[in-house]
């Protein structure tokens, strides 16, 4: 038979899917107080979810290096944008 | 008599207004526009069309620009909302489970009875940790590889909120969802994304 969570403070205790919502709402904007102590509560007994928040910073991390630093310009081929400059021009004349 | 600056990548006048030159436009602006489109959609073929688009209902709208902007900031933000419509378009036709635009084979990464780690799902270090995984190139190429791997409407959010720095509320908009939707999608895509890079890497 599954443990029935009795008090309010078990339910957050053992609650790593909303400590892991609070999580990411965290690292955007700021938690209510009681969320606060309902993720430090949570964090301090749950080593899983403590793994959980320093590779969700690092993917956060990862994700500006990716697109922001690592981001070569790529290339169109010239023949489809000489086409290209044409039909602008073209349609340039055409609103005149 | 009117003395313009030109540049590589645009025009000022004379009281430091930008100017639109659209015969310029391909050659200063494509590759740039191209890459922009590229990074959020992985579709070769629509963006090289997203880009010529850009440019025809710009000429559409010259009249409609001020020159506060450059050239280059004012065709970027064309194409961005193009680029969001695409995404509206992909999250709408996608035969989601839930109204977040949850995958029917969607993994439950936790208990539905006590909100606790599924066992099997628990995290673990990547084992990278310690060696500055930011400069590991194969580590970065497998995030992107699990981020193709998003179901639409979850990839078009974070991108929005991870590209581009949009705020909660414009991307709630955009995309027509709402703020307690908006977390549960960037919690679900970020979850994913983290099983998905341990998965793929360990």
């Amino acid at each position: 038979m599954k443990k029935e969570l009795k008090t309010e403070l078990e339910r957050i205790a053992y609650n790593c899917r909303k400590a892991t919502l609070l999580i990411e709402k965290k690292q955007e904007v700021k938690l209510t107080m009681r969320e606060k102590l309902e993720l430090k509560l949570h964090l301090a007994g749950c080593s899983i979810c403590r793994i959980y928040e320093k590779q969700s910073v690092l993917i956060n991390l990862m994700m500006q290096k990716l697109f922001k630093e690592e981001r070569k310009e790529i290339r169109l081929d010239s023949s489809y944008k000489l086409d290209l400059q044409k039909r602008i021009n073209d349609q340039m004349i055409g609103n005149q | 008599m009117m003395h313009n600056s030109i540049n590589d990548d645009h025009t000022v006048n004379e009281t430091g207004h930008h100017l639109l030159e659209p015969r310029l436009w391909v050659e200063r602006h494509a590759d740039f526009l191209y890459t922009y489109a590229s990074a959020r959609l992985n579709d070769d073929e629509q963006c090289r069309d997203l880009v010529q688009d850009t440019f025809l209902a710009a000429l559409q709208k010259v009249e409609s620009f001020r020159g506060d902007a450059s050239e280059r900031t004012w065709l970027t933000a064309i194409l961005k909302y193009k680029v969001i419509d695409v995404y509206r378009k992909r999250s709408g036709a996608f035969a989601a489970k839930d109204e977040y635009g949850t995958a029917d084979d969607e993994i439950e990464f936790f208990d539905p009875d006590n909100h606790h780690w599924k066992r099997e799902h628990w995290p673990a270090v990547f084992g990278v940790e310690d060696k500055d995984p930011l400069q590991n190139k194969e580590f970065l190429a497998t995030l992107q590889q699990c981020l193709k791997r998003l179901p639409p409407l979850w990839m078009s959010v974070f991108s929005l909120k991870h590209l581009d720095d949009e705020g909660t509320e414009m991307i709630c908009q955009q995309m027509k969802i709402s703020p307690a939707n908006f977390w549960v999608i960037i919690h679900r895509a970020k979850v994913n994304l983290r099983s998905c890079l341990q998965k793929n890497w360990i």
